[in-house]
């Protein structure tokens, strides 16, 4: 079992979680090239060590959060919330 | 190298076992190959196979950093089927079990390729309508398929949970009777014998480090045990295919890397003569019975990007739950073993066969669920494309650049999400 502190809970299992994929995934702007979109919708660069992603906390606090997990060990390092606005309150609270 | 038959096995066993050959040879590397294959699955190795077989192409050189088959190729749960929705799947794995039919003799090593059958249940009337289009699909390329009621099903398989407040009550069941099982070990030996003995050099602890390349093409490999130049590159690696396409420079691919878990029971007698296996919203799950007795069956993907082969146990938890949902007598079954594979889960859940930007280096990969039963086919397919450099009508649908040009090919519709394939 993978633990992920959420920020907003604490520690809990990623059974409780709902994984949501690169988090490192930047949309271009609407009118760009087909592939730049190519690029940001299908291309990944999946790699095997330090992994930065979303993870949904769906059965706890619903919150989305950016975790930093290695794929080959699956430890788990720095985890944020998603929302840049709820980052800048955690920010603001420490 | 003695060719296998009854008369061999007769001999050997009135001279106590003492005159088997190696089944291939163990050679050092020669400094340069037509074709260097990358990867020594089954994959790999069918591909090394074909290019001797079929396009004459003996200078060739399989470079495995393990064992053979010690991937995916022994990882699956050894499920062999053709019952795909988009046409161009269909036919590409029907051309996989054809030649499946003729594996054993084709390459005088049994592969056990057992035709039992597959059952697909269902359980509501909309997954019903679903697999009645499946049949038709099926039909219209050529492949045998069949609806059966409840009924029927029962008659075939009467130790499932046919009750009516079954958690996934049972309907009916698409029925692919061509498709079965094969033992998985057998089938990357088989190939590596068959091609070693075409005078294809199978190089096993020998990792390949870089891909050479000169002038945009790919010249080579750099592997552990030296510098191999060759004409030709091909990648079959599922699993590790981004790690190894990135030392050619190629950093990004429609590929993410999950981990699919397989699991087998203690031996029981004869339980089950059918692979069995549904998927309703929440399931997912495929059990058949090894010639061994033990129960083989699997269930989802771990759901999270992996590179780690261990599984992790909500989703032993969840196939064991799904066991019980449909064969309630499994309940004190002990389990043997469970292990889990890394797969390429490709963006839209289908295979890549395709040239790639780097000239003279070829990729096989993203092959989500379906490697074990694709194996001939791939090696057939993947042969054609290296020999030719160009993909053939059957291939050239699964190319690398079919996802920017908007021919994606989605089997279960599920959009750019890997783990949902």
């Amino acid at each position: 079992m993978i633990r992920i502190t959420c920020p907003f809970c604490g520690e809990r299992d990623h059974s409780e979680f709902s994984y949501g994929g690169d988090a490192t995934v930047e949309y271009p702007a609407l009118d760009a090239s087909v592939g730049e979109w190519n690029e940001a919708v299908y291309k990944r660069s999946n790699p095997r060590g330090p992994h930065k992603e979303y993870w949904h906390h769906l059965n706890g606090c619903r919150s989305w959060l950016i975790v930093e997990r290695d794929t080959l060990t699956h430890e788990v390092g720095k985890v944020e919330f998603a929302h840049p606005g709820l980052r800048a309150a955690v920010e603001k609270t420490a | 190298m003695s060719k296998y038959s009854v008369w061999s096995v007769l001999r050997e066993g009135l001279r106590g076992q003492t005159g088997w050959d190696r089944a291939w040879r163990d050679p050092e590397p020669k400094p340069e190959y037509d074709v260097v294959i990358v990867g020594g699955g089954g994959h790999g190795l069918a591909t090394a196979y074909y290019l001797a077989k079929n396009h004459g192409i003996t200078n060739v050189a399989v470079v495995e950093k393990g064992w053979l088959g010690g991937g995916n190729t022994g990882r699956n749960t050894t499920i062999v089927r053709s019952n795909y929705v988009q046409p161009v799947s269909a036919q590409f794995y029907e051309h996989s079990v054809q030649l499946w039919e003729n594996l054993s003799h084709d390459l005088n090593y049994n592969v056990m390729f057992s035709q039992r059958g597959q059952l697909g249940l269902f359980h509501t009337p909309a997954a019903r309508d679903a697999q009645a289009k499946r049949v038709n699909t099926m039909l219209a390329c050529g492949i045998d398929a069949e609806l059966l009621d409840r009924e029927q099903v029962q008659a075939m398989v009467p130790h499932l949970d046919y009750s009516i407040n079954a958690r996934f009550p049972i309907i009916g069941a698409i029925l692919q009777k061509r498709a079965g099982t094969a033992r998985h070990d057998a089938v990357a030996w088989g190939f590596a014998r068959a091609a070693d003995k075409l005078g294809v050099d199978i190089l096993q602890q020998t990792e390949v480090k870089s891909i050479l390349r000169e002038g945009g093409k790919a010249v080579g490999v750099e592997t552990s045990r030296g510098t191999i130049r060759a004409k030709k590159v091909g990648v079959a690696v599922a699993g590790s295919t981004g790690h190894v396409m990135a030392m050619a420079g190629i950093e990004r691919l429609p590929i993410e890397s999950h981990k699919l878990q397989a699991f087998v029971s203690e031996p029981l007698k004869p339980l089950l003569d059918y692979v069995v296996s549904y998927g309703a919203p929440g399931s997912h799950f495929y059990i058949s019975q090894s010639d061994k007795g033990g129960m083989v069956f699997g269930g989802d993907l771990d759901f999270y990007n992996s590179y780690a082969q261990r599984g992790n146990l909500p989703i032993v938890q969840d196939v064991a739950e799904c066991a019980m949902a449909i064969m309630p007598c499994l309940g004190r079954v002990k389990l043997l073993r469970h292990w889990a594979g890394i797969m390429d889960m490709s963006m839209d859940g289908t295979h890549i066969m395709s040239k790639t930007p780097v000239d003279h280096l070829y990729m096989n990969a993203g092959w989500c669920y379906g490697g074990f039963k694709a194996t001939p086919a791939s090696g057939w397919h993947f042969a054609d494309l290296i020999a030719n450099d160009r993909p053939d009508d059957l291939t050239a649908a699964f190319s690398l650049d079919r996802f920017e040009r908007g021919y994606t090919i989605d089997e279960k519709g599920m959009g750019p999400t890997p783990k949902l394939h």
